[in-house]
């Protein structure tokens, strides 16, 4: 017996709605066989982990406080990801982003005024674009793989940050914590549930989610996007310029990644910080391909996978596990989900014996 | 025999084997089935050692999944593989080959940078040493009159060289049954004939050989039998050499092909549309050819044809027309009049000209997204398939006017490009820009591949455009597409055109030779015809 892969005439839609289900079943059950495999009632783990943080209303407004960048900086990735450019650099962008940001607004902290505000967003998405910029440039002009040069400079931009809050922009006031002075009111994003830590950047969050879905569906430029992505050639063709939409590609999901760099210093943390991301920019990659590179799809994609990070720490705070099992189901999920997607364009198939064992050196 | 067409030496190399010969591979009921759609539906089929069998069939009648059957690569649903007399099981290729049955492909399956030794060594999988293998290489060629270098590096071969390195790999498996998929769609004439040669050799020891061609006069000269497929299903059996190629063609589209229609000759008054003027163009790679000072003046009316064997400068020449390589000088293209040389795809295309490229699949069209989509591909400079930005429905109309008109069968009303047969999709991407109906066509090798009753409608399509004033340009290596369908003809040869000649006044033989590159030392382009 033997199992083999069949090419399918057309992608299966039904497929495509299945392939995510099928992966977050597939995350399930390692993750039961985890949790058993350390001595944990699997059902038990599995509640404390995934059903648990959404039983109070904190909770929920936690998921969504951290849906936010995810769901931001995923569409970006998507498209970029349709176009076939592989930035996996987020995380660099929404570190540089919020560095710019928050530079406009430690620079003009007095300023009591309702631009200051705009300002620092306008600045954090340009931060973002700037550094996604230059392995846009270096693709196209030296043909450098993007996936390296992309996520080198995310290292750089933190270390950069991290140098930042330790010396020239540590508050001078912080007992010499690594910490930059703590936002003045005008430079913190307003809230949108008084009381909890949900700010308007989940607004921004649904707004591109809206903006790209029509986008990609209905204009001229989602269509190049999809015929540069799907095949270079038939592109140049049709009279696309594969340069000028891989500088588009970067630039946008480089923009919003500093807006959602940016939104998360001034709504969720209140000043700069050594690490001020669990890993948004990477988890993102995942949360655009559960969602199927699709704007709808990546906004349920990104409530999933905050519940990860909600999920880590209750583990580790009900049952004593390490928080480095979000990043275990992070990774399951973005394997299986991968994986899974093969069944899109191939139909499984088991083939009777094969007695000679030879089928390697077949030429099909 | 009435139709002895234009091959002057239509003989009787089609030598009878002895019908005393043994059965050698017998189908019986072999069935695919893929979903609900019967590939190849109880085919019985047999061929004795000795015999050139040809197997005939519009695209999509089963001719590929059936010989991939026979080869492993596709596991039959039903019914019965018999070799040398007893049922056989075939796995895959490996056991294929292991059995003596060996194949050639269409499309060729070596490495560009290793040699013609490495190449197929890999193929043999490590049982020979390098330098025996080289030898037998050389003896192998030798005998076969294919002859080879085994030390040259395939990149620097020619398709025709190419080929015989994979009928030569092939050979050194000591087969008793060779499979050919369309081994001559990318030879010269001169090159079929050596072709021919080595397969009159190798059923005189016995090999039987199973031949699918889309040329039937080829088939005619050179099968002893014939087995016709339509719609997955045997529809008939016979000798080619008492059918004339329009019977043939007949019994695999099931009705009569017609021959495409000049309703009247070309003008020779009407004004120049498409006009090269001394069309340079540097090398894009290593293994790219260069454009040297090319001249070309096509009229309104007229169909110009550009023969020459695969790889001279055909993909260049189509990427500077096209304007997916844009030229340095602008002068060097004039499109109706204005000079186009500089200008983008896109602007080329307002100027009223039309490109079919010769890949279908991943440059004519997308092979992820539907018909209506691919129709925005090229068209999404007219209003009502793109506004402001947006995409509007006339693209699902287009399209459904290019399925209707051209008659492309397809499986639902907007499917994906990729599960449209060749044909099919050959059909729907010539249709496209001839719906437009652009002043200029330019299209590289329209019916490559494609069924004579798809090629038939193409060809008369390409026409019939030409005759309501536009100027058709047709690089194609199809001598009878080139015959059939051009007023005027001309020859790449190393990235250079001869000057073109009038179809009428000029031969085969005269087009083969321009096409070897013999008479080509520049004055000796015109001299030929």
């Amino acid at each position: 017996m033997r199992l083999e892969l069949v090419r399918r005439p057309e992608q299966s839609r039904r497929m495509a709605m299945l392939s995510p289900l099928l992966a977050i079943a597939l995350t399930l059950v390692s993750g039961a066989i985890l949790f058993a495999a350390l001595g944990h009632d699997p059902v038990r783990a599995l509640g404390v982990y995934f059903i648990e943080p959404l039983t109070t209303s904190w909770s929920v407004q936690e998921l969504l406080v951290k849906a936010t960048p995810l769901v931001m900086i995923a569409v970006g990735l998507a498209i970029c990801y349709l176009s076939n450019n592989w930035n996996i650099g987020a995380e660099g962008q929404f570190t540089f982003g919020a560095i710019a940001g928050s530079g406009v607004a430690l620079s003009l902290n007095s300023w009591d005024s309702g631009l200051l505000l705009p300002l620092m967003l306008v600045a954090g998405i340009l931060g973002g674009m700037a550094w996604a910029a230059i392995p846009a440039f270096l693709k196209t002009r030296f043909n450098t793989n993007e996936i390296l040069t992309s996520l080198m400079l995310v290292y750089v931009a933190q270390l950069l940050l991290d140098w930042l809050v330790r010396g020239p922009w540590r508050d001078p006031g912080g007992y010499n914590f690594p910490e930059s002075e703590v936002f003045s009111d005008a430079a913190t994003m307003p809230l949108l549930i008084a009381g909890s830590r949900l700010h308007i950047g989940a607004v921004f969050a649904v707004l591109a989610v809206v903006v790209a879905a029509i986008m990609l569906g209905a204009t001229l430029k989602g269509f190049e996007i999809r015929v540069l992505g799907q095949a270079p050639k038939a592109g140049s063709f049709a009279g696309f310029s594969r340069t000028r939409l891989t500088v588009f590609a970067f630039l946008l999901s480089g923009g919003l990644a500093g807006l959602a760099g940016i939104s998360e210093v001034s709504g969720t943390i209140g000043q700069l910080r050594p690490t001020i991301s669990p890993g948004y920019g990477f988890a993102a990659i995942i949360v655009a391909f559960l969602g199927r590179l699709n704007p709808i799809g990546i906004l349920v994609a990104g409530l999933l996978l905050a519940l990860s990070y909600l999920g880590g720490e209750a583990a580790q705070v009900s049952l004593g596990i390490s928080d480095k099992i979000t990043k275990v189901f992070q990774g399951m999920l973005l394997i299986y989900v991968l994986a899974c997607d093969t069944f899109i364009l191939y139909r499984p198939r088991l083939v009777r014996a094969n007695p000679t064992g030879e089928a390697a050196h077949g030429r099909a | 025999m009435n139709a002895e067409a234009r091959h002057t030496d239509t003989g009787s190399e089609a030598a009878k084997p002895a019908n005393s010969q043994p059965t050698l591979l017998e189908a019986r009921g072999l069935t695919k089935a893929f979903g609900d759609f019967l590939a190849c539906d109880h085919i019985d089929f047999s061929i004795r050692r000795g015999e050139i069998h040809a197997l005939l069939g519009e695209n999509g009648a089963g001719k590929s999944t059936f010989v991939k059957m026979l080869y492993g690569a596709l596991q039959p649903t039903s019914g019965e593989i018999r070799w040398k007399g007893e049922p056989v099981s075939i796995d895959n290729p490996a056991t294929a080959r292991r059995l003596g049955i060996g194949m050639v492909f269409q499309h060729f399956s070596l490495f560009d940078v290793l040699t013609v030794a490495e190449n197929i060594a890999l193929a043999l999988a490590g049982k020979v040493g390098p330098g025996a293998l080289a030898e037998r290489i050389r003896t192998v060629s030798r005998d076969y009159g294919l002859p080879l270098d085994p030390m040259s590096i395939v990149a620097d071969l020619s398709v025709g060289e190419r080929q015989r390195v994979e009928i030569v790999r092939c050979l050194l498996q000591e087969p008793d049954l060779i499979i050919m998929d369309e081994p001559t769609s990318v030879l010269t004439p001169h090159e079929a004939e050596d072709l021919f040669r080595t397969l009159a050799r190798l059923t005189g020891e016995g090999v039987a050989i199973l031949y699918i061609s889309h040329r039937l006069e080829e088939v005619k000269r050179l099968c002893h039998a014939a087995t016709i497929l339509r719609h997955g299903k045997v529809v008939g059996s016979c000798d080619p050499a008492g059918e004339t190629p329009a019977s043939l063609a007949r019994m695999m589209v099931g009705a009569d092909v017609r021959e495409v229609r000049h309703r009247e000759q070309a003008r020779l008054d009407m004004p120049v549309r498409l006009e090269l003027k001394h069309l340079s163009l540097p090398p894009a790679g290593p293994f790219s050819v260069p454009l040297v000072e090319i001249d070309l003046a096509v009229r309104g009316g007229e169909v110009v044809a550009i023969a020459g064997v695969a790889g001279n400068g055909q993909g260049e020449l189509f990427d500077a027309l096209s304007g997916e390589r844009p030229l340095h000088d602008r002068g060097a293209l004039v499109i109706d009049g204005h000079e186009a040389g500089r200008m983008s795809v896109g602007a080329r295309r307002r100027l009223g000209a039309a490109f079919v490229p010769e890949e279908r699949l991943g440059h004519a069209a997308v092979p992820g997204l539907k018909l209506s989509e691919n129709v925005v591909l090229t068209r999404h400079g007219e209003h009502h398939v793109v506004r402001g930005g947006f995409l509007k429905g006339g693209a699902r109309a287009i399209a459904d006017r290019v399925v209707e008109s051209f008659d492309v069968r397809k499986s639902h009303r907007d499917p994906e490009a990729r599960s449209l047969s060749g044909g099919n999709l050959q059909k729907f991407v010539v249709g496209r820009e001839i719906d437009r109906q652009p002043g200029v066509l330019v299209v590289s090798q329209p019916t490559w591949g494609v069924d004579a009753g798809a090629s038939a409608d193409i060809r008369q399509a390409l026409v019939d455009l030409a005759r309501a004033g536009s100027a058709v340009l047709v690089i194609s290596q199809d001598l009878d597409e080139i015959f059939e369908v051009a007023d005027r003809i001309a020859v790449v040869s190393r990235g250079r055109l001869s000057a073109p000649v009038p179809a009428a006044t000029t031969s085969r033989d005269d087009i083969g030779l321009l096409m070897g590159g013999i008479g080509h030392g520049g004055e000796g382009a015109s001299d030929a015809a």
